[in-house]
């Protein structure tokens, strides 16, 4: 494990962090400039008509569509729980690959003993899969 | 950094213009699939369509329906456009070229694709409407579950990043590029770029995983309730989407900017405005034939049964990635 921390204070993009604080947002300049371009065009697309088109409002138009019909019930009914269930599962197997991300980074460097750890974690989380299947929590009906 | 805003407002307007064309072009080889002439009148071949679309979105009128939650009615499509629009800044299209070159690149992109799903399940939610409410539902619990295995199969990228060009930033999408001077990823790892692939169709909500949108049972699913130009903001972000997943799958497996045979053509020593000009016409070419592949499948396969499209994700896909993930860290730990 010695032999890896010497690695780890050698590789000069491991040590990123080290870099001044102003010289590391540099980088980050390009986003930033691209999410504000982004939001602007978004803004001018949606009001664009707002500002052009004078508007009419009827009770009819402002009615929400349902083939022509008036509307029945509510549209903010309860739905499915199998939608909260599986947001639940993407999150827990999201964290899983969120884990396998620095290990992929620094896999070089960990050697078998990367691949048999990783192998393990997989291992623990596949049980939990299988779990779920055979729960049913992947079915749909 | 003035240099950064001129270049992204380059990428935004090229980007734009590529993804009006794209509407045309989606319209034309579906016509040309289904034998029938498509848009053919405005202007020579019908290429003025796009603008004459644009000015007729321009001059609709702006509804929302009645009990809808106006702040998030009018927020949705203002996500949707900001994302696809900051999604384009990590696309390489040249060495050089590229308005965030990150070390965290792949991540970022990651992000991005996630926090989308914000867009559509907030407008099925506020348009105060059965069809959109379903659609967005359908899409957002689609696209979640099949970010998984796009991770997934992103993570196994990384690995031959890491074994073919050591000492890079491995999450940097111009050292994956590099990393495929010798042979592209789709060689090495056909089973990821298939399962990324799918998961594109699914990320962008394309055919044969349109849910959101399926006509017969949704009307137009989470984008019942817009009209004019905010209706047409999403149709700027699907197509935006469309072509930033070609440009990712170009990146990640096919060499990106790098053409063939760029040792014998010495194409490190030219000056950078050939350099660039041969770099983006073969990551545009590229991600074209992508898109092109997108339009294709679209207008060749029918569409899915949810449940089916859940079980493929969840039952064949996830499972799947992780064991070409595995063989991929077991085969690169032998050969080292």
């Amino acid at each position: 494990m010695k032999n890896y921390f010497e690695q780890y204070l050698q590789n000069p993009c491991l040590n990123y962090n080290l870099a001044p604080f102003s010289k590391r947002m540099q980088e980050y300049y390009g986003a930033f400039i691209m999410i504000a371009i982004g939001l602007g065009l978004a803004l001018i697309l949606s009001n664009l008509q707002n500002i052009l088109i004078r508007k009419r409002f009827t009770e009819r138009k402002v009615m929400p569509y349902e083939s022509g019909m008036d509307p029945v019930g509510t549209a903010r009914d309860r739905f499915s729980i199998k939608f909260y269930l599986i947001a639940m599962l993407f999150i827990l197997f999201d964290i899983e690959i969120i884990f396998m991300y620095p290990w992929a980074v620094q896999y070089k460097q960990l050697g078998i003993f990367g691949f048999i750890e990783m192998f393990s974690f997989v291992l623990i989380l596949f049980v939990g899969y299988i779990y779920v299947v055979k729960k049913g929590g992947l079915d749909w009906n | 950094m003035l240099e950064t805003l001129i270049l992204a407002l380059i990428v935004l307007f090229v980007m734009i213009t590529l993804a009006a064309y794209t509407t045309y072009a989606e319209r034309r080889i579906c016509a040309f699939m289904q034998q029938r002439p498509g848009p053919n009148r405005v202007g020579p071949f019908g290429l003025l369509q796009p603008a004459a679309d644009g000015l007729k979105l321009l001059l609709k009128e702006n509804i929302v329906p009645a009990d809808a939650n106006k702040t998030i009615h009018f927020i949705a499509p203002v996500i949707t456009v900001m994302l696809a629009v900051s999604a384009l800044c990590i696309l390489p299209f040249a060495r050089g070229v590229q308005v965030f070159d990150a070390n965290i690149g792949i991540l970022f992109t990651l992000a991005i694709a996630s926090v989308s799903v914000y867009g559509i399940s907030m407008a099925g939610w506020a348009s105060n409407s059965k069809y959109a409410l379903l659609g967005g539902l359908r899409s957002s619990a689609q696209m979640i579950s099949y970010e998984l295995s796009m991770g997934i199969s992103i993570v196994s990228v990384i690995l031959l990043t890491n074994h073919f060009y050591p000492g890079a930033e491995y999450l940097r999408l111009t050292s994956i590029v590099e990393a495929q001077k010798d042979v592209w990823f789709i060689f090495i790892n056909p089973l990821g770029f298939f399962i990324f692939l799918v998961c594109a169709f699914a990320e962008t909500n394309r055919a044969p995983f349109d849910f959101a949108e399926a006509e017969q049972e949704l009307v137009a699913g989470f984008h019942t309730e817009y009209t004019g130009m905010k209706f047409g903001s999403f149709f700027v972000g699907e197509y935006m989407n469309l072509w930033i997943a070609s440009g990712i799958i170009t990146t990640l497996f096919v060499g990106g900017y790098r053409g063939p045979f760029e040792e014998m053509l010495g194409v490190a020593n030219w000056d950078f405005i050939k350099q660039t000009a041969w770099g983006v016409s073969w990551f545009l070419g590229k991600s074209a034939f992508f898109v092109f592949v997108f339009i294709w499948v679209r207008w060749t396969l029918p569409r899915f049964k949810y449940n089916q499209l859940m079980n493929i994700g969840w039952r064949y896909f996830l499972p799947l990635s992780i064991l070409n993930l595995m063989v991929i860290a077991l085969v690169l730990n032998l050969i080292q």
